[in-house]
């Protein structure tokens, strides 16, 4: 294992010696709103800010992609062929991602990249992409990134974990890809490798025991997904919802897509779009039916989706990694936290 | 507990009691400071769940639509306008209703009061006019009217224009020397700035529709961008397809937007909505002395016709 010092002296002249090797992503404020972006030739990622409103997933998953392209002019070779459009798979780096979205982006893959499966447009985009971590040294109210098997110190995912110490950062090397980030950016202080890793194990702790919001999440997988499914809560936890699609687009983990044709002139394209389960339009099969007709119905896809149904097909964990976004952002405060804890607990009457 | 929700959990618990509604929606205290979570009691015992404090923003009128049972339902000012609009279009009767009005003092900016801060907000307590914020690091003690939502500041029907109890006595109404300052202001702009400002209003979008759904007037089956046969709009990202859904939900309320405020309140990015939305409440009082959801014996003014209409284009 092997601790890297960085002064903050140092890091702005680091960042952008990397944009000589990389594209760069990390937090930025855009009206007030701290998100995640591509980063221009003069911004640098903002450490400083708290959680980012929308997660870095669009690095890897834009909300609008073009995925295939044709062209309609019958005088042109190969017209009305669908071909992939020109991709970048330069190198890029995710900077001051957190370690429970670097968490989710592992759970996304196993979407995205099956033994049956590889989406090519994820996967390559991964492929290409060092995670360079922001350890959390103060967690927000909402974080339950612990009960989710992340937590703000947690690795998984991670190329790189920066640890923020006021004057200088520790970056610990978590792969090889993050020690080539490393040697790009120029940044070789060394440090006391023992001493460093004690450092941060006690701020690990810290950090972990000043997370109050404890979700209990150990029966869920014993239930039985029908009694949960024919559970009489739904209904009432779903009355305030009002069917939009917040949580979804805030949620790191979320991953459903829709695929839209669009056409101009002798040019067409087929896009993906982030869909959401929120919206009746959901999975609105061609012949008119709807599977999830009803607003409960589609709460409880979203709810059994992330804690039941993704826990009994990959048997690793919740799809859900604690950032606690959704329950900061939800219009009418539906709180997973909540559900989770109902769900977890709930016996069925005889 | 303040009186207000002292006399609302009262009222609503009396009426579950009496069994002279179903259901009573209201407020119920949120999960994380400064959220409330709109709820509903069905026994005298559930009614004890409700609050009332300066987040209840959202207009609750968005749970009615199309709605058999008899209920109760906890309206401010606006909400009871919109109880109106749905009255007259029909969304539910005035039958089904026992409406527990709420002498509103006005609803708090919540991005304004968060940027106070560097921190998080770990504590929000109101005492009258006087809000305590406290975060990890530092505690503050604001005035409540100054931090009003942009819609609370020029709101003139703070008391609910439609209801069968009251929770206090009518507090004072606004005067306002010219409450579409903001609409003048945009409308004093040229094109190209316009443009800009509106291309920048927009920027960060995610197309959640949270502004939509959260509106009690948004209540059309399909909305016109899910429709898919045909497609009126794309469903991506391009500018332009996220404009026309802006534009064409905003034209959908003129005439009918109470200025609510829901729209913004529901909005995750922040985006200042109403900027469309007002144009059309100015442009509905200035061209025809309309306010929506005064009255429940007039029609809007854009669905009737007079014979006597003094423009050309009817003629």
């Amino acid at each position: 294992m092997k601790v890297i010092k960085i002064d903050k002296n140092d890091w702005t002249r680091g960042i952008d010696k990397s944009r000589e090797t990389y594209q760069l992503f990390g937090p930025v404020t855009d009206k007030n709103q701290s998100v995640f972006k591509q980063l221009g030739k003069d911004a640098y990622p903002e450490m400083g800010r708290t959680d980012t409103i929308m997660s870095p997933k669009s690095v890897l998953f834009p909300q609008t992609e073009k995925i295939l392209t044709a062209s309609l002019d019958e005088s042109v070779e190969n017209h009305h062929i669908m071909q992939m459009p020109e991709t970048d798979t330069t190198p890029r780096a995710v900077i001051g991602i957190r370690p429970y979205d670097a968490k989710a982006v592992q759970l996304v893959k196993l979407n995205f990249d099956t033994p049956e499966y590889r989406d090519t447009y994820w996967c390559d985009a991964y492929e290409a992409t060092t995670f360079v971590g922001l350890a959390v040294n103060q967690p927000s109210a909402s974080d339950f990134s612990t009960s989710m098997g992340s937590g703000p110190f947690a690795e998984e995912g991670l190329d790189l974990l920066l640890v923020d110490l006021d004057d200088h950062y520790l970056a610990k090397v978590l792969t090889p890809k993050g020690e080539t980030f490393l040697d790009g950016a120029g940044f070789n202080g060394t440090a006391d490798t023992d001493a460093s890793l004690k450092t941060i194990q006690g701020m690990k702790e810290a950090a972990e025991a000043a997370i109050t919001s404890l979700v209990p999440t150990d029966k869920l997988k014993e239930k039985s997904l029908l009694d949960l499914h024919g559970a009489p809560f739904w209904e009432d936890t779903a009355f305030s919802c009002i069917n939009c699609g917040t949580c979804t687009f805030v949620c790191p983990t979320c991953w459903c897509f829709d695929i839209q044709d669009e056409t101009k002139g002798k040019s067409t394209s087929r896009f993906r779009n982030w869909d959401s389960c929120m919206s009746p339009l959901f999975t609105m099969h061609g012949s008119g039916h709807n599977p999830r007709g009803e607003k409960t119905q589609r709460v409880r896809q979203r709810f059994m989706h992330k804690l039941k149904y993704f826990l009994d097909k990959y048997d690793q964990g919740s799809m859900c990694v604690g950032c606690g976004r959704c329950v900061e952002k939800c219009p009418v405060n539906i709180d997973i936290r909540s559900i989770c804890n109902t769900m977890n607990s709930y016996e069925p009457q005889k | 507990m303040n009186t207000y929700t002292k006399k609302i959990r009262e009222l609503a618990s009396n009426l579950l009691k009496e069994g002279k509604v179903d259901l009573v929606i209201g407020f119920k205290e949120g999960t994380v400071p400064m959220a409330t979570a709109p709820g509903i009691a069905r026994t005298p015992e559930e009614a004890d769940g409700f609050v009332w404090d300066a987040n209840c923003s959202l207009n609750l009128t968005n749970y009615l639509t199309n709605k058999k049972e008899k209920i109760g339902i906890i309206a401010k000012g606006c909400d009871s306008r919109s109880i109106v609009n749905h009255i007259i279009e029909n969304k539910i009767s005035r039958d089904q209703l026992h409406i527990i009005g709420v002498p509103c003092t006005g609803m708090v900016d919540k991005n304004k009061i968060r940027g106070l801060f560097e921190d998080e907000i770990t504590e929000f307590k109101e005492e009258g006019d006087v809000i305590r914020v406290k975060t990890g690091a530092k505690e503050l003690t604001i005035d409540k009217q100054e931090y009003l939502r942009g819609n609370c500041r020029t709101c003139m029907h703070r008391n609910p224009v439609i209801h069968d109890d009251l929770v206090a006595e009518p507090v004072v109404e606004q005067k306002l020397a010219d409450p579409f300052k903001d609409v003048k202001a945009i409308e004093a702009m040229d094109a190209d700035e316009k443009w800009n400002h509106f291309e920048n209003l927009l920027s960060g979008c995610i197309r959640c529709y949270a502004c939509r759904n959260a509106c009690p007037l948004c209540y059309c089956p399909t909305c016109f961008v899910d429709e898919a046969n045909p497609q009126w709009v794309g469903k991506g990202q391009d500018p332009t397809d996220i404009r026309t859904f802006h534009f064409l939900r905003a034209y959908h309320c003129a005439g009918r937007c109470t200025d609510c405020g829901a729209c913004e309140d529901a909005c995750p990015m922040d985006i200042k909505v109403r900027d469309f939305t007002r144009k059309l409440v100015k442009d509905s009082f200035e061209i025809y002395g309309w306010e929506a959801g005064l009255t429940l014996d007039q029609r809007p003014p854009l669905d009737t016709f007079k014979p006597e209409d003094p423009d050309d284009f009817i003629k």
